[in-house]
């Protein structure tokens, strides 16, 4: 990234936290949480530690970051090296991300910009201009990907309230400042828990590693009455309502699974899977020593803030997540898909100057998609 | 600790304080030697190590559940002591291993068995406090079934490689798992094992008795016969020569290393049939068992899926990394050897 553009976003960025330092939600036990930060262009700065939110504030005027992390984990010392910090617990979190859903619209709403000549070409391997295949993807999501990400919110929460006994007040969940959701579990009875444990849990939440016989299915000599029923809860029942359909269809699809046999059953599993289990990152949940990007704070990647969702349902975050100015800029952009912002629509550019509004021209030179005039 | 009246310490004989028990009854350890009726109890202790050398579980003169008579219980408890006294002054890490191992199995039976009694609850209880106070697992009864939260749960279940034991494969309801009484006391297998294990570590070793020199002796020729078996290891990693000489030595390996050196070997390109000779020597070989696992991570029965050897970051959160600088920060053990040009 160039001079120009980084001065700008460091300006625009400094006058968000400046401004709406509000929004930050500074964890509980500060100073018991492990802080970073990254600035434009520069590697993470890590093992801070932080006393209160006005520590926190200096840090953020003082260094104006492109990105701030914090732990979910608690320590005793979180500024020492990882393996002096004494690790005390950590909060349950999730993950999910709208490219990680296999969706259709991606290609739509996908760029592809080649490392070596900035050409920037609809989703392609290679550089249209100079065949590289040196290629950065970037994807500016769109409806489909947020709601998509939002019914994946949903399920996760049904689980962790019914299967997990977490109750729904200790359930928030994030606009992630990108492309998906954090979901945070405070208070649980798995904040001491360790990496493997939570690595068991995301398989549970992700239907993976079944065996045929917990639904059911035995290699000899099935049983009809092994299989699951619509009243069951956790996975026995949600099987039940995505394989049967209705209590009616129950007996003949039984008779089906049957008749197709135990190897069958596997594959059906494996599809069942696909649509009933919770397409959460799993590598997020069982890191015990992460720092996850701090609620309130911008997300480099798009210049929209990482924001907690009051109503999952309602929650739009192009209008609801975007707080930088709407004053005017001039910037050549090169933006070939066209995206809204504040609910105003923008795009597309083809190699032109245009001149936008600050939270606007923001987005795109994130994306990379744009450059200061 | 734990309130144990007469018959519980015959089951649990692990749970008694040994000195205050002996103290107790009224007896020293020297007339064990001398007395010719009490000395005919360091020989039934001696026979309890010899039964658990040789991978079996000791049957206690307790037929059943049942007390057969007024002085079966004292016996079956010093027998145990005793057999402790022997181990020390033995001073065989193999046989006090061996030893551990089959008093858990045997232990188990009996946690297990009392889990189930529905007719008395106070051995149901007592159980339930066992598992609660040796290793901090919350047991409720809840039905037919045995609930514990899910996150006591996954702290044990991680350290077993069946899939069975996938919580996404169990019986999981409001923040809690359903187990049988089998599956509670399986559960914890390990950590019995350990248990018992670190006690008689930690127990101090007294110097010898007069009278118990003949039975010392025969344990430490005993323990001779598990240092038999070696295979010429010559470019294995750490980990994996490590494992070879647990299983050398007769000790007990556990699940996960079995696992790891089965796999290991497999992806070798040995075969099931050049692999099975290994575990002869391990505490519970069972040479049809053996041959079935091997079959299924090779394989060539079961899903049909091989199994591949876990990771070097896997093998050291289960305690069985032992890297040294030749290992070169390769990922597998597999890769030991092959990245060193």
């Amino acid at each position: 990234m160039q001079e120009a553009d980084i001065k700008f976003l460091e300006d625009s960025f400094k006058k968000y936290y400046f401004e709406h330092f509000d929004l930050i939600k500074v964890p509980e036990r500060t100073f018991e949480r492990e802080f970073g930060y990254q600035k434009f262009n520069s590697g993470m700065t890590r093992h801070i530690s932080v006393k209160d939110d006005k520590e926190l504030h200096l840090l953020l005027m003082k260094n104006v970051p492109s990105d701030v992390y914090c732990s979910n984990a608690y320590y005793s010392f979180p500024n020492l090296p990882m393996n002096e910090k004494d690790w005390k617990e950590a909060d349950l979190i999730f993950d999910i991300d709208a490219k990680d859903l296999n969706l259709s619209c991606r290609e739509s709403h996908t760029v592809s910009i080649c490392s070596e000549c900035n050409q920037v070409s609809k989703n392609s391997k290679h550089c249209l201009k100079c065949n590289s295949t040196k290629i950065e993807k970037k994807s500016l999501p769109c409806k489909n990907c947020i709601d998509s990400s939002k019914t994946e919110v949903s399920k996760l929460s049904e689980i962790l309230i019914n299967d997990l006994a977490v109750s729904q007040e200790n359930i928030h969940v994030y606009f992630s400042g990108n492309e998906g959701f954090h979901v945070y579990v405070y208070d649980s009875q798995f904040q001491q828990i360790g990496s493997r444990e939570r690595s068991e849990l995301t398989d549970y939440i992700m239907f993976n590693g079944i065996i045929p016989e917990t639904f059911g299915m035995k290699k000899f000599k099935p049983n009809r009455s092994s299989f699951p029923d619509f009243n069951e809860k956790g996975w026995r029942g949600r099987f039940s309502k995505q394989v049967f359909g209705s209590k009616s269809k129950r007996p003949k699809i039984i008779s089906e699974l049957f008749a197709n046999g135990y190897p069958s059953f596997q594959k059906t599993l494996d599809d069942v899977s696909e649509k009933i289990g919770v397409k959460i990152d799993p590598n997020v949940t069982m890191d015990i020593h992460r720092i996850f990007r701090l609620p309130g704070s911008i997300n480099s990647k798009s210049g929209l803030t990482k924001i907690l969702c009051k109503n999952l349902t309602k929650f739009d975050p192009y209008s609801e997540a975007s707080f930088l100015s709407d004053e005017s800029v001039e910037v050549f952009a090169n933006c070939p898909i066209e995206f809204s912002l504040k609910n105003k629509k923008f795009g597309p550019f083809i190699n032109e100057k245009v001149t936008l509004p600050t939270f606007a021209a923001v987005y795109m030179i994130c994306k990379k998609l744009a450059i200061i005039a | 600790m734990l309130e144990l009246g007469q018959d519980e310490i015959a089951k649990y004989p692990f749970l008694a304080d040994a000195g205050q028990y002996l103290k107790d009854k009224g007896f020293t350890l020297e007339q064990f030697g001398v007395d010719p009726d009490l000395k005919q109890l360091v020989e039934k202790a001696f026979e309890r190590i010899q039964v658990a050398a040789d991978g079996k579980i000791y049957k206690s003169d307790l037929i059943g559940d049942q007390v057969s008579k007024e002085a079966a219980l004292p016996r079956e408890v010093f027998s145990f002591l005793l057999a402790i006294v022997l181990l020390k002054l033995s001073g065989m890490h193999t046989l006090i291993k061996r030893f551990a191992l089959a008093e858990a199995r045997r232990a188990e039976k009996y946690l297990e068995k009392d889990l189930a009694n529905i007719s008395d609850v106070s051995k149901k209880e007592l159980a339930i406090k066992v598992i609660n106070d040796l290793f901090s697992v919350q047991v409720e009864k809840l039905d037919d079934y045995f609930v514990i939260s899910i996150s006591d749960y996954l702290k044990h279940s991680i350290n077993f490689h069946e899939r069975e034991w996938k919580l996404i494969n169990r019986h999981v309801e409001n923040g809690q798992v359903f187990l049988t009484p089998h599956e509670t006391v399986r559960l914890i297998r390990k950590e019995l094992g350990t248990y018992i294990n670190s006690k008689i570590i930690n127990a101090k070793t007294p110097t010898m008795i007069p009278g118990f020199e003949d039975s010392v002796n025969k344990l430490v020729s005993l323990s001779k016969k598990f240092v038999t078996f070696t295979v010429t290891t010559g470019e294995y990693p750490p980990c994996i020569k490590h494992a070879i000489e647990v299983l050398e030595k007769g000790e007990n390996l556990p699940h996960s290393g079995r696992f790891m050196l089965a796999t290991f070997l497999l992806s070798r390109g040995q075969s099931v049939e050049q692999v099975a000779p290994l575990f002869k020597n391990a505490p519970d070989y069972n040479e049809r068992v053996t041959l079935y696992q091997l079959n299924h991570l090779d394989g060539t029965s079961g899903s049909g899926i091989k199994y591949s050897c876990p990771s070097c970051e896997k093998l050291k959160t289960q305690d069985l990394c032992f890297a040294i600088p030749e290992c070169d920060n390769i990922i597998n053990p597999l890769q030991f050897g092959k990245k060193r040009k």
